[in-house]
């Protein structure tokens, strides 16, 4: 167990994720992240100075669409999945801060 | 009886959809409890589709080249109007208002669907265990696992209860099930099935996969599910290539490659003094690399020449693997929130709202996968880990590309060992990981695979040796396959 | 023109100097979302235009909308910007109102960068990117009175989410809240011009957002900037910038700092209030979006564009000033121009029309939505009868306001409303009357200074107009009142 990873990192990372976690649980992913990054350390070593990254592994380009309008979902089939609908909408509780 | 051979009955007259179908859900009701490979079987459903397919032959209407052929999804493949769990709380109950691509092909092809069959969570795992309604259980020994993430699939083709079964496969999970089950498992190149549709694990590495007890019926199945999708951004234009008509031409003159990295214990790799000094993946089992030598001396047999290669980048696969498909999932999954669909567990705000559904909705793998991919892209890491295995990637391409100047097709095993006992390897997720290692090097280059079956282990379970092409060598890739088919030993006699 | 508000400018003292960048978020008008084929509407019944893909269901995939790419590149050009392969990226945090919990930008790689934007004033704001990226959906705050902070819950509406944005990032080269507003106006021409958005500040298809610092004038350093958000309007634009900015020179000048943070304009109470805190800091964890591949502008794309874009706001005002030969004042230029009756005024100039009085009169009184009945014939025909002194300039305006209601030639309302120039012997003998009714303001006329002249030469005309029911030319008037005078 390296901990590269402490408790108060996994504790940033589950709030960024929206994940609780006790702290016994926190302490277990920790350990378990920091084992499978020492793994990754091949990778971390490696010298790749010289070398694009690849996102993707097919070299597509310009895959586009024409401007045309096809139809919508049935609005009761949208709603229909939707654990609470007030007035034709997705209701949640209170937002409490403004989008980024 | 094969799926070809079914659609050629149903076709002639010979037999009703109907009948076959019957006859594939009365073996699913006899055994599927012990098994646990459907989520969710629909009979009704199923025979109404076979009635259709009865009512078209009868009025002499063309039917499509799966007629009547029963067909097990997983159940991460949306289905209109029909439950599409993912094998999760956070999705159960929910009904996708579409069907995937594949699935449209497939009734337009005949197919007749059965059922949803367990996975994973989210098709994270290598067992089936990790699935929040149970494990689905090996039919060879139903105290081992089926592999995974697409165990319900692999077990379903295994026990008989559909001839084939669609997975998906991000790092190996149509081809390590398949192996683990004594069935063939056949991963796409990147882009050849659309993915839309197909709840997404790692978008640059999914592929959607066809699995069935023979060749020729993977093969059939491929030609029914692949081709351009406008809905999929990274579907390959054009058409496919046919891959059933020449399923029999054998392979005489191909170049066949050992991989060396994957196959370290292998009598023709340790005999190479060349490849002294190659660093090479370990935990592989003897008895699986003595069947992959086996398949070697086969595919020589049958007119091909093997030789040893070396793709050192391969070792590296499943770190980079275990970087770039958690940090893609960790994104594909933020939309699991508990506001438009799925699991809610309410709470005072939104964001706490959020919070609570998603860690009730998720298994434990999955938040591990989440948590370890929103840290590989956080800032201050990105470069170090997410950043770099995308270069693995290009390294892995480059040497895969080399490598295929030189042969046509490469060989070794699907998995490192036979199916292991459930619960095994559920305490430590890297030993778990470990079971990926010889599959994702075709992910992360997008390159199609197959796991065909090869003799049994020295416990008496099925070995799956692992054939790899370049970018749409799928014809290639099946021939070579039907021959080690054609080989394999129909006895669990030793190599 | 939106109403010019007097917003205490310069915003700073003159030791300090206003550094400002604006962020404008613009709806592209295409027929459909950028990923799938909703329409693009405003205003429909909730969750109406929304499918699997807009609503990030599980499975889906993006398709990018050919049209918002070339709208995009269009609006590139059109800003001087080179436009390059572009990849896109996913932002990642979680909002409601965003489907998916990632948005779909590009990040590192934009469409468009290093472009420039040249304001009437001939100041040149430079411009950093302009990327697509899509929108989120529609948040509403019930209860509590609609504020954020209090509310019981809130509904969503995913109409919106998807819709093409190019957001267009400025560097800080603006320098008054003047130019901001210049720049914002310039930028809704060039987009109107283009026809790639209807760019409405009211109706949210255009939402800037201002990056305001401060520094010693003379410094070229860079302070803690302040994001602006919720600016609905030009003048809302202004008036934040000017509190910001003298809220940045306070704290600057007791010795204190600003934070880093976004703020919002209070509207109501005219003054900026912290928004968002950013204790969290901001980690989005970009990453090329796997299921989207790269675009790369095939070769004779960028040319074809650029041959297909039409002559652009600013060579548009040239050309107007340029036929006026002087006689166009640059406002009215602009003007015309942002209203898109340049050309009216230019084949009216070319008809014959007196440059200036032409489009002066275009300027100050076609301030319609509809003017297409006004030709330039007619328009020439209407100034020269105005200039001629057959018509009082209010009696044009009049003709003028019928002609766009399709009344047909100037020569004919004048005649039908019974219009002519009160002049002559007729106008003299009112100007008498007015004389004769004013005694006091007519002698302190004749005494008076020149602005004392001037203000009573005011009230004196008012009062024949007012007799005349504004028939009356005012020049005129003013002549014959010059001339009781004695002067």
């Amino acid at each position: 167990m390296s901990g590269r990873i402490t408790r108060d990192e996994a504790a940033h990372v589950a709030r960024l994720a929206r994940l609780r976690f006790s702290d016994a649980e926190l302490d277990e992913l920790a350990a378990q992240l920091s084992a499978v990054l020492d793994h990754a350390a091949d990778v971390e070593a490696l010298d790749v100075t010289d070398i694009e990254p690849t996102s993707h592994p097919h070299p597509l380009v310009n895959v586009t669409r024409a401007d045309e309008v096809r139809p919508s979902l049935d609005w009761d089939e949208v709603l229909a999945q939707a654990p609470s609908v007030d007035d034709g909408q997705f209701r949640v509780p209170p937002i409490l801060g403004e989008a980024p | 009886m094969t799926a070809l051979a079914i659609a050629a009955a149903v076709k002639s007259g010979e037999r009703t959809a109907l009948d076959v179908v019957d006859e594939h859900l009365a073996r699913i009701s006899q055994r599927d409890a012990e098994i646990g490979a459907f989520n969710l079987v629909l009979a009704d459903e199923a025979r109404t589709a076979a009635r259709n397919v009865d009512a078209a032959v009868s009025r002499g209407e063309p039917v499509g080249p799966l007629a009547g052929v029963p067909v097990a999804l997983k159940d991460n493949l949306c289905t209109r109007g029909v439950p599409t769990t993912c094998s999760s709380r956070m999705l159960e109950g929910w009904r996708p208002p579409y069907d995937a691509t594949v699935v449209q092909r497939l009734r337009s092809a005949g197919a007749v669907i059965v059922g949803k069959t367990n996975l994973d969570e989210f098709a994270m795992g290598s067992s089936t265990e990790n699935s929040a309604f149970g494990p689905t259980r090996n039919p060879h020994d139903t105290g081992r696992v089926p592999g995974g993430s697409s165990g319900g699939s692999a077990a379903a083709v295994a026990a008989g209860f559909a001839p084939l079964a669609l997975g998906s496969d991000t790092g190996g999970s149509v081809r390590q099930p398949a192996a683990l089950c004594g069935v063939v498992g056949f991963k796409p190149t990147y882009g050849a099935v659309s993915r839309y549709g197909l709840v997404a694990f790692a978008s640059s590495l999914d592929q959607i996969g066809p699995m069935a007890s023979n060749v020729a019926d993977t093969a059939a199945c491929y030609e029914a599910i692949s081709g351009h999708d406008p809905r999929d951004s990274t579907s390959i234009d054009g058409a496919r290539e046919p891959v059933v008509a020449g399923l029999g031409q054998g392979v005489d003159g191909l170049r066949v490659g050992l991989v060396a990295e994957l196959c370290a214990a292998s009598a023709r790799v340790q005999q190479d003094d060349g490849l002294d000094g190659v660093s090479a993946v370990e935990g592989v089992a003897a008895d699986v690399i003595a069947w992959v030598d086996a398949a070697a001396t086969a595919l020589e047999a049958a007119g091909a020449a093997v030789t040893v290669v070396s793709v050192p980048s391969a070792v590296l696969g499943l770190s980079a693997y275990y970087l770039i498909a958690p940090a893609e999932a960790s994104s594909n999954l933020a939309r699991y929130d508990g506001v438009r669909y799925g699991l809610r567990v309410d709470a005072a705000n939104a964001a706490e709202m959020n919070v609570s559904s998603r860690s009730s909705g998720f298994g434990a793998e999955v938040k591990r996968r989440i948590m370890l991919g929103t840290y590989a892209l956080s800032a201050g890491y990105y470069d170090a880990f997410y950043g770099k295995a995308l270069r693995v990637r290009t390294l892995m391409l480059r040497e895969f590309a080399a490598a295929y100047a030189d042969v046509d097709v490469l060989l070794c095993p699907t998995a490192p060992t036979t199916a292991f006992e459930l619960g095994a390897k559920t305490a430590d997720p890297l030993l778990m990981y470990l079971n990926d290692v010889c599959t994702i090097p075709s992910n992360l280059t997008g390159h199609p695979a197959v796991s065909v079956p090869f003799g049994s282990g020295d416990d008496g379970l099925p070995v799956g040796v692992q054939l790899m092409g370049p970018a749409l060598s799928e014809p290639v890739l099946l021939r070579a396959a039907a021959v080690l088919e054609r080989a394999a030993p129909s006895d669990g006699s030793a190599p | 023109m939106s109403p010019v508000v007097p917003e205490r400018e310069p915003a700073v003292p003159g030791d300090w100097e206003l550094v400002v960048g604006l962020e404008v978020h613009v709806e592209l008008s295409t027929a459909t979302k950028l990923f799938c084929g909703c329409a693009n509407r405003f205003g429909d019944a909730p969750n109406t235009n929304v499918c699997p893909v807009c609503l990030g269901l599980p499975g889906s995939l993006p398709v990018v909308n050919a049209a918002a790419v070339d709208f995009s590149m269009r609006l590139g050009r059109a800003l001087g910007c080179e436009v390059r392969g572009a990849v896109f990226a996913r932002k990642n945090y979680f909002y409601p109102d965003m489907p998916k919990d990632y948005q779909i930008s590009q990040y590192d790689q934009p469409t468009n960068t290093d472009g420039h934007l040249e304001l009437p004033d001939g100041h040149t704001v430079g411009i950093e990117r302009a990327h697509i990226e899509e929108d989120t959906g529609k948040t509403t705050h019930i209860g509590g009175g609609g504020r954020i902070h209090d509310a019981d819950y809130a509904l969503v509406d995913y109409n919106r989410a998807g819709v093409p944005l190019v957001e267009i990032v400025s560097r800080p080269d603006i320098r008054t809240a003047e130019q901001a507003r210049a720049y914002v106006r310039e930028l809704r021409a060039i987009l109107l011009a283009i026809g790639v958005s209807d760019a409405r500040m009211e109706e949210g298809s255009m939402r800037v957002d201002a990056n305001v610092s401060v520094r010693p004038a003379g410094s070229d350093e860079l302070r803690t900037r302040c994001e602006i958000k919720n600016l609905s309007s030009l003048r809302a634009l202004g008036r934040a910038i000017v509190y910001e900015a003298q809220r940045h020179v306070e704290l600057w000048s007791g010795g204190e700092r600003p934070r880093q943070e976004t703020r919002h304009w209070d509207e109501a109470n005219g003054r900026t209030t912290p928004g968002r805190s950013k204790e969290d800091a901001d980690d989005y964890r970009y990453f090329q979006d796997p299921d989207l591949v790269p675009l790369a502008p095939a070769t004779g794309t960028i040319a074809a564009i650029d041959a297909a874009l039409p002559p652009l706001p600013a060579a548009r005002r040239a050309e107007l000033v340029a036929s006026g030969g002087g006689a166009v004042s640059t406002e009215d230029a602009a003007l015309l121009v942002e209203r898109d009756q340049d050309g009216l005024v230019r084949a009216a100039i070319a008809a014959g029309a007196d440059p200036g009085v032409a489009a002066t009169r275009v300027a100050n009184d076609l301030a319609v939505d509809d003017w297409s009945p006004v030709t330039p014939e007619g328009l020439a025909a209407l100034v020269s009868m105005e200039i001629s002194g057959r018509l009082t300039a209010t009696q044009s305006k009049q003709v003028l306001a019928e002609m766009a209601d399709g009344g047909g030639a100037p020569d004919v309302i004048a005649q039908r409303r019974g219009f002519q120039a009160m002049a002559g012997d007729d106008l003299a003998a009112v100007v008498d009357q007015v004389i004769a009714g004013n005694p006091d303001a007519w002698s302190r006329f004749c005494a008076g200074d020149e602005a004392e002249r001037k203000k009573l030469a005011g009230f004196l005309t008012g009062q024949v107009m007012r007799a005349t029911r504004g028939q009356a030319d005012g020049a005129a008037v003013n002549r014959l009142l010059q001339e009781r005078a004695g002067s």
